[in-house]
């Protein structure tokens, strides 16, 4: 038992840096109060150290941590590099963000809250057991309350957090009250577990069915999938944009981490199947993912139709975001290998396009202090080069080729054609379609409307132009050479198996 | 000794009532006092599950929602605080600032 505590602290050596950073960076702010921008590099360093005890970890065998309470394994650490990248580039964000520069708030509580927000998305991926599910999930969600109204004086960013903190209460409720079900039904909390008693069978389906919808609604939540989405627009809206960004992309990466991991060990017969493309065989009668494909449905569809009445650009995003979490519910629906590799390659890509997205809009509000759409207008004329980059980001988005998006989109839709969920591709492409005439409204704005006789030409700083190159570079360069993105992600579906 | 459907259907009628308290009530500090009605609603489940089925697991899984549940309304009650110097209201219908 001794023994196998200490095997598993050293394999947990990650998460117990970023558990130090966050203490440091608190200490660092007490005792340094003038230096506000030191926290900042205090996390740097401490997400650099996190990085490198991932590093560590490539390559090694899967294992179980802490009497399976968590998974080390290619899936885990995928999202865990995932996480980080997008830590790192927050932070860069942050200190880039007048918002927070003007909020004159202590700024290390801010850094130390991304820390422990990270901390809780590293637990996310990894988690083998329903208590370090809930838990995880916590840390993540209560992180993100505060962050969000970290603006507190700002009306909408208090406004924004309170919705946030009832959506995200009630959600964990009904995940909660799911868990207690599937646990008085199989009688364990841990995955392992619940699968061998579901294999066993003497289960009651319909008790199942409720058990597994009510844990859909704390999934659907953190990826803000259609109908558990109505806290998404609000938050992002209202929150301060780096923490929307974080939000989009991480937040939706370890949500999608979690769920993927809880679905396929839980309810996959593991012993059947095993092939790289061949599908899986699901727990018999109980066919979970026609639940999953609904939700799909319904995120693309509504995500994509209210986007196209939204003027601010933040909400617009937000709306765009549930879209692509329908998007990516596509590849877990679909039950094989290939699928999850789809949704893989989907979410480093949507990494750098919405990454890129949401510092394009920073930048832009940085100078005129607008998020509104007619804002833009003519921007293309007053900044060209940044023009030029939201439109390649944008493209993206949608999933035009030769952008990343369009190979992201190309792989899940192979996945669902391979599966013969043929009704759900048509589905998916017409929202694609939808989604090209909101993504095609900005950049009408930008480049078919001449600016106003006021508009003077915007000048962004050398360090902001460069990070956001670093978003659209590899957005187009993925698009056209994307082969290591793709032998990754396939090598990285592997998942810790129980015996 | 009762038996398990008691306490099921107890946590059941708990559990939706905290679900309508939310759904229905306008003042943000008994949303909040719903919300904790439904954990205790899974609270009451779990340790009932627990008993039957002669395994601890569940009633660790309810020191951990507790635990969770007071730092949760830690920070909604900060939350509503600083919401109230803003708004001096605590009516969640007139928190309209963003919509659709």
């Amino acid at each position: 038992m001794l023994q196998h505590i200490i095997d598993s602290s050293h394999l947990f050596r990650p998460e117990t840096a970023l558990t130090a950073t966050f203490c440091v960076v608190l200490l660092v702010d007490l005792f340094l109060r003038k230096r506000t921008s030191m926290p900042a590099y205090v996390a740097v360093l401490g997400l650099v150290v996190t990085g490198w005890f991932i590093a560590a970890q490539y390559g090694g065998a899967p294992a179980t941590l802490f009497s399976n309470m968590l998974a080390v394994d290619p899936f885990s650490i995928f999202f865990k590099s995932l996480t980080l990248a997008s830590t790192l580039v927050i932070v860069l964000f942050s200190l880039q963000s007048n918002e927070l520069r003007d909020s004159k708030r202590m700024m290390g509580e801010y850094y130390a809250l991304l820390v422990s927000l990270t901390l809780g998305m590293f637990l996310m991926a990894g988690a083998t057991n329903l208590i370090m599910m809930y838990l995880s999930i916590e840390l993540t969600s209560m992180s993100s309350y505060i962050l969000s109204a970290f603006t507190k004086e700002a009306d909408d960013s208090s406004e924004a957090s309170l919705k946030y903190v009832i959506f995200g209460a009630v959600s964990s409720g009904l995940m909660l009250y799911g868990m207690s079900i599937l646990y008085g039904l199989t009688g364990s909390l841990d995955i392992y577990g619940i699968n061998r008693a579901l294999i066993a069978g003497n289960v009651n389906n319909v008790t199942l069915l409720i058990s597994v919808v009510l844990m859909t609604a704390g999934f659907g939540y953190k990826i803000s999938a259609v109908p558990f989405h109505f806290w998404t627009p609000d938050v992002y809206e209202g929150a301060p944009l780096p923490v929307t960004a974080f939000l989009s992309v991480a937040s939706k990466a370890a949500g999608f981490a979690m769920m993927m991991r809880f679905f396929k060990v839980t309810f996959i017969d593991a012993a059947v199947g095993g092939s790289y493309l061949g599908s899986w065989i699901s727990v018999p009668g109980f066919e979970w993912n026609h639940l999953l494909a609904i939700l799909a449905v319904l995120s693309m569809t509504i995500g994509n139709l209210i986007a196209v009445w939204q003027t601010n650009l933040k909400r617009l995003l937000a709306y765009s975001s549930i879209a692509h979490a329908g998007y990516l519910l596509l590849g877990v629906v679909v039950l094989s290998n290939e699928g999850y590799a789809a949704v893989l390659i989907y979410l480093a890509v949507y990494f750098f396009m919405n990454l890129g997205a949401f510092f394009a809009v920073m930048m832009v509000a940085n100078k005129i202090g607008s998020e509104h759409i007619d804002d833009y207008k003519g921007l293309g004329y007053r900044s060209p080069l940044l023009g030029v980059c939201f439109t390649i980001l944008l493209l993206s988005l949608t999933g035009i080729p030769p952008t990343a998006g369009f190979v992201g989109k190309l792989y899940l839709f192979s996945a669902l054609l391979n599966a013969k969920w043929i009704w759900l591709a048509v589905v998916a492409a017409l929202n694609s379609v939808i989604s090209l005439y909101y993504y095609l409204r900005i950049l009408r704005n930008m480049f078919l409307t001449q600016p106003d006789p006021a508009g003077a030409p915007i000048r962004f700083g050398a360090v902001q132009i460069v990070i956001l190159l670093m978003f659209v570079i590899p957005t187009i360069l993925l698009g056209v050479y994307f082969g290591p993105l793709v032998q990754y992600a396939q090598a990285s579906i592997t998942m810790f198996t129980n015996r | 000794m009762i038996p398990l459907e008691y306490y099921l259907s107890l946590s059941a009628v708990l559990f939706a009532t905290g679900v309508i308290g939310v759904l229905t009530r306008r003042n943000a500090i008994i949303v909040f006092m719903s919300i904790e009605l439904m954990l205790n609603a899974v609270n009451l489940s779990l340790v009932a599950f627990s008993q039957y089925l002669g395994s601890t697991t569940g009633q660790v899984l309810v020191f951990f929602v507790m635990a969770v549940a007071a730092a949760e309304s830690a920070i909604g009650l900060a939350i509503i605080i600083a919401l109230f110097r803003n708004k001096q209201t605590l009516n969640i219908d007139e928190l309209n600032l963003l919509k659709w």
